[in-house]
């Protein structure tokens, strides 16, 4: 053994306990806050029971106003029909057009039925009558799920009118829910939420965690030190690195006891991307370290400038084939779509790493890059 | 000789099972200059927030320009400057805008607060920099300004908690003679340093170990009771039996 | 009144001094009104579907092509088995699947009637939802034609029939944006607010400054209005820009009372920065404040009934969603902007927001302590 070698050896050694206590002092830190504490863990729980059990895209319970000019015997059986659909709460008796408009502008109907007089003399003796439907388009999507539902009752008590009990030369669908019946989507969010937690937290913690050591000007001594500035930054990393690991699982922990949404793919495949994820969201929170200078500024860009965009970019709430090509294009360098992507594949579909390599990569390119440019400018900065 | 401004008996401060000051008692007179020595955890900080309303005793009484420390703190916040150990002045305002900031919370009207100020910038010497960003300063500059931030409405007692950390021995000597300035002018100065320098400046120090005040009189009375030839032996005798430090 | 001059004068050099921050509240909002509301679009048109055709029918066909014709539906599959049209849906490929029975046209003409398939992918809850809906809606279509065809019309006559005249009223042509736009306004609004006002007493207790503070006889509130007015009027000022944009980009103007809109607002303001404050007084660093604040702003959000409708959750979600500020700013933005909604209508709204600016800000008055 020659004595250069042994001295680069106790260089390192002597390295690597620095950065271990760098670690320690980082973890302090962080244990020591217990509100941010309790923040962090409880927010992955907080948002999957949200998801889970508040959120529903299905359209129900629509509070609908009848506005009933007939009022004899046909348009009684429909309105009772009506009533009974789970779909609406009919609270509203309005007595005419006036109090139906002021009812839609107070919020407290989504949709009108409107019965015109002689409902039932018109439908019986002239085989034919009319009824009005106005639904409240404000809300585009549920406007028009609401008017079909109305219609479909409708429909049902005519077919049931007409003595056959059927329309005739009738097609009639039947409707399958594949996956989950009751449209609650849990396979859609716990991957989004995962994104979402992760994405935000890392990103937030690490940028502000090195800001404030610039603005209380402790980095300065941190680099005046014999230590390396990216052993600095690492060891700031790596205890939100392990944090956001007990996050991940925590949600897996829900989603397969709480959800009954079982991994359906290689676990340690999962964990192995969401480390990825992980990495690549401290990276990008390092990047915007290094290019603001107060707590203040970072704390606004990877919260207020990236809160909305990861939700509706990360594709889990607003499908990304629906924008315009522009927007799929910016929806590209969202790691947090990736991940989306990724985590879908193994959880739902039990995909192995052969259906994910391409986005793994992209993952790891977007990763790269960002250490490479924060590093760059970190160097120019100490000069 | 007309009543004391600072008077305190058995004030005590207890931080859980931890008793950060017990029982302090001791008077201080107007326009006298109180040294408030102590080594670092000693309580210093801590009485010295008591007697400014900044935080409420456990027990004990004390009154500062007559008023009670428990119930009256407002109207003691009226009749005191304050100049915290860390600078606490808005590094993002320029220094007239301090200035004018703080004398306009303390009630001073546009007349007063215009002459004051020039006032104030021409006694440090600061016109040239009167439109600049404090974070801007020197060290030594930003306790000059805050000092004189302090006393800027004319309070009765003003309180320093150790105002000349880290600064030279020439900026120090000129910072002690603004206190004298406005010792002069009938302010009471309660100051706390672990300088043994500043504290022969004094009239009357007190030096706390552990939460107690041990001794209490003039720089010279202290001496001759020690038997020793200079404070750094007063205070060194004193803080050895210490069992607290940071 | 002479103290909150002073304050104010502070707090306004200091938020015109910090440039950095000043540009990012005014253009950051800007931008994601400008692209946001592009991209949350449930408008849905695209939607895979797969088609097995067991009946090679001329019906069969001409079912088919109505539904590729109709602009909703993209034909992604055709003609696989089932089991592979249900892989198309695993892989994302497929949202939706209709199956055509062997003998779909002979049982109609012969049995006078027919059954049809449909399998939903249902991950996709919206899509799942609308494909469903408008599938129906055009095999409905398709019934009625071929009834036409094949009952003779005397016959016909006998049936009874309703028609039904639909309409979509204030927003006729079902435009999303016009349902998104005031929704993402309200929650940058929010933001602005709540984080500048979350991050603003707890930076005075970080770098110290806020001792100074309370050893002067100001009044404890006094100095949270000192804070209070400043971010107001900045969240007012991006209200307006955000509605210059909404109308400039979007061609979107009120059709309420702009009065009433500001009024509403102002009031908002003062909640939701009081809750910002509130927040403020209880941390130590801005770290916590703005994670906290992060933390709460995220569930407001989701459950504000922006992305996802208030009315179809559970009982104990709808009973949360009463604490909500953000919901009430989110419903009455669009009543105002989008119905024309009077005072009397959002009155209840108003009320409820007032009494939140008032516990919000009186509880922070309540918890800044001057004295520890």
């Amino acid at each position: 053994m020659n004595w250069p070698a042994a001295q680069n050896e106790a260089i390192k050694h002597l390295a690597m306990k620095q950065f271990s206590i760098f670690i320690k002092k980082e973890f302090t830190h962080v244990l020591r806050d217990r509100k941010t504490l309790l923040i962090l863990f409880g927010m992955p729980v907080v948002q999957i029971l949200i998801f889970g059990f508040a959120l529903t895209n299905e359209v129900k319970n629509a509070r609908i106003a009848i506005l009933d000019q007939a009022n004899d015997p046909a348009s009684h059986q429909l309105i009772t029909k009506i009533a009974a659909s789970k779909y609406f709460e009919t609270e509203q008796a309005v007595m005419n057009r006036r109090q139906m408009e002021d009812a839609f502008k107070r919020g407290s109907i989504r949709l009108a039925v409107i019965f015109p007089a002689n409902f039932n003399n018109e439908l019986l003796h002239q085989h034919n009558a009319g009824i009005q439907v106005i639904a409240d388009a404000s809300d585009p999507n549920n406007a028009t799920t609401l008017t079909s539902y109305v219609t479909a009752i409708i429909q049902d008590y005519l077919a049931a009118l007409n003595k056959t009990g059927q329309t005739p030369y009738r097609i009639s669908p039947e409707i399958r829910m594949l996956y989950n019946p009751q449209l609650k989507g849990a396979s859609n969010f716990v991957p989004g939420v995962m994104a979402l937690v992760l994405m935000l937290v890392c990103v937030m913690m690490t940028a502000v965690s090195i800001v404030k050591e610039k603005e209380t000007g402790t980095m300065e001594i941190l680099l005046v030190s014999s230590f390396k500035p990216l052993l600095v930054i690492a060891s700031k990393a790596v205890p939100y690195l392990m944090l956001s690991l007990v996050n991940v699982a925590s949600i897996l922990l829900l989603s397969v006891f709480v959800l009954d949404l079982p991994v359906n793919g290689n676990v340690f495949l999962l964990f192995a991307e969401s480390t990825l994820f992980i990495i690549t969201c401290l990276t990008l929170g390092i990047f915007i370290s290094v290019k603001t200078s107060s707590q203040q500024v970072a704390m606004l860009i990877s919260l207020m400038g990236m809160l909305l965009p990861t939700i509706l970019f990360s594709g889990f709430m607003f499908p990304i084939e629906n924008m315009p090509v522009a927007l799929q294009l910016i929806s590209n360098i969202i790691p947090a779509k990736w991940y989306y992507i990724i985590v879908k594949a193994i959880m739902i579909k039990g995909s192995g790493f052969n259906a994910i390599w391409k986005e793994t990569l992209i993952l790891s390119g977007i990763t790269v890059f960002l250490l490479i440019v924060s590093l760059k400018s970190f160097k120019i900065r100490l000069s | 000789m007309n009543e004391p401004v600072i008077k305190t008996n058995k004030l005590t401060k207890r931080f859980g099972g931890f008793i950060a000051a017990d029982e302090i008692t001791f008077t201080v007179d107007q326009g006298e200059i109180f040294g408030f020595l102590g080594a670092n955890g000693a309580g210093k900080t801590t009485a010295m927030r008591m007697l400014c309303g900044l935080s409420i005793p456990s027990s004990g009484q004390a009154t500062i320009a007559g008023f009670d420390v428990y119930k009256q703190t407002e109207q003691i916040k009226k009749n005191i400057g304050y100049m915290s150990q860390k600078f606490s002045l808005y590094e993002d305002l320029t220094i007239l805008e301090n200035i004018r900031f703080f004398g306009g919370i303390y009630g001073l009207s546009d007349r007063q607060l215009k002459t004051k100020s020039e006032e104030l910038i021409d006694k440090l010497g600061l016109q040239n920099e009167a439109k600049k960003l404090v974070a801007s300063l020197p060290l030594g500059w930003k306790q000059k300004l805050s000092f004189s931030v302090a006393i800027l409405h004319e309070p009765k007692i003003v309180f320093l908690d150790e105002p000349t950390g880290g600064v030279d021995p020439v900026t120090r000597r000129q910072f002690w003679d603004l206190i004298y300035n406005a010792a002069d002018n009938g302010v009471t100065i309660f100051v706390t340093t672990h300088y043994m320098d500043e504290a022969e400046y004094c009239n009357r120090i007190s030096i706390m170990v552990d939460g107690k005040i041990k001794a209490l009189d003039s720089p010279a009375n202290l001496k001759a009771s020690f038997g020793v030839g200079s404070m750094d032996e007063v205070f060194y005798e004193l803080a050895r039996g210490a069992k607290r430090s940071d | 009144m002479r103290t909150i001059r002073f304050l104010l004068q502070k707090e306004f050099r200091q938020i015109f001094r910090n440039r950095a921050i000043l540009a990012m509240v005014i253009v950051m909002p800007v931008i994601q009104l400008l692209i946001l509301p592009m991209a949350a679009n449930y408008e849905v048109k695209n939607i895979n579907i797969a088609i097995i055709d067991n009946d090679h029918s001329s019906y069969s066909q001409k079912l088919i092509s109505k539904i590729t014709s109709s602009g909703y539906f993209k034909l992604t599959g055709y003609n696989f088995s089932f089991k592979e049209a249900f892989r198309l849906i695993e892989t994302d490929d497929a949202d939706l699947i209709l199956e055509i029975p062997r003998g779909f046209e002979r049982n109609l003409v012969r049995e006078n009637g027919q059954k049809i398939f449909i399998a939903v992918n249902a991950i996709n809850g919206t899509k799942a939802n609308l494909g469903g809906v408008y599938l129906t809606g055009i095999i409905k279509d398709f019934n009625g034609e071929v009834r036409l065809q094949l009952v003779p019309p005397a016959k016909f006559d006998r049936t009874l029939s309703i028609d039904i005249a639909s309409s979509n009223w204030f927003n006729p042509f079902l435009d999303y944006h016009v349902f998104m736009v005031p929704g993402i306004l309200a929650i940058l609004v929010t933001m602005v607010g709540g984080f500048l006002a979350a991050l603003n007493i707890v930076k005075e207790k970080e770098v110290g400054t806020i001792e100074q503070i309370n050893v002067t006889p100001i009044k404890k509130h006094h100095f949270i209005l000192g804070k209070l007015i400043p971010f107001w009027v900045l969240g007012n000022v991006v209200f307006t820009l955000g509605l210059i944009v909404a109308w400039l980009i979007y061609r979107i103007i009120p059709v309420g009372n702009i009065f009433l809109l500001y009024s509403f607002v102002s009031v908002y303001l003062l909640a939701v920065l009081g809750f910002g404050l509130l927040i403020s007084t209880f941390c130590e660093t801005q770290q916590q404040a703005m994670f906290i604040m992060f933390f709460f702003m995220m569930v407001f959000i989701l459950m504000g009934g922006l992305f996802t409708s208030i009315d179809s959750m559970p009982d104990w979600a709808k009973a949360v969603s009463q604490f909500n500020p953000v919901s009430y700013l989110i419903e009455v933005m669009r009543m105002i902007i989008l119905k024309g909604s009077g005072f009397k209508d959002i009155l209840r709204q108003l009320g409820i927001i007032a009494l939140f600016a008032v516990v919000f800000n009186g509880w922070a008055i309540f918890n800044y302590k001057k004295t520890s």
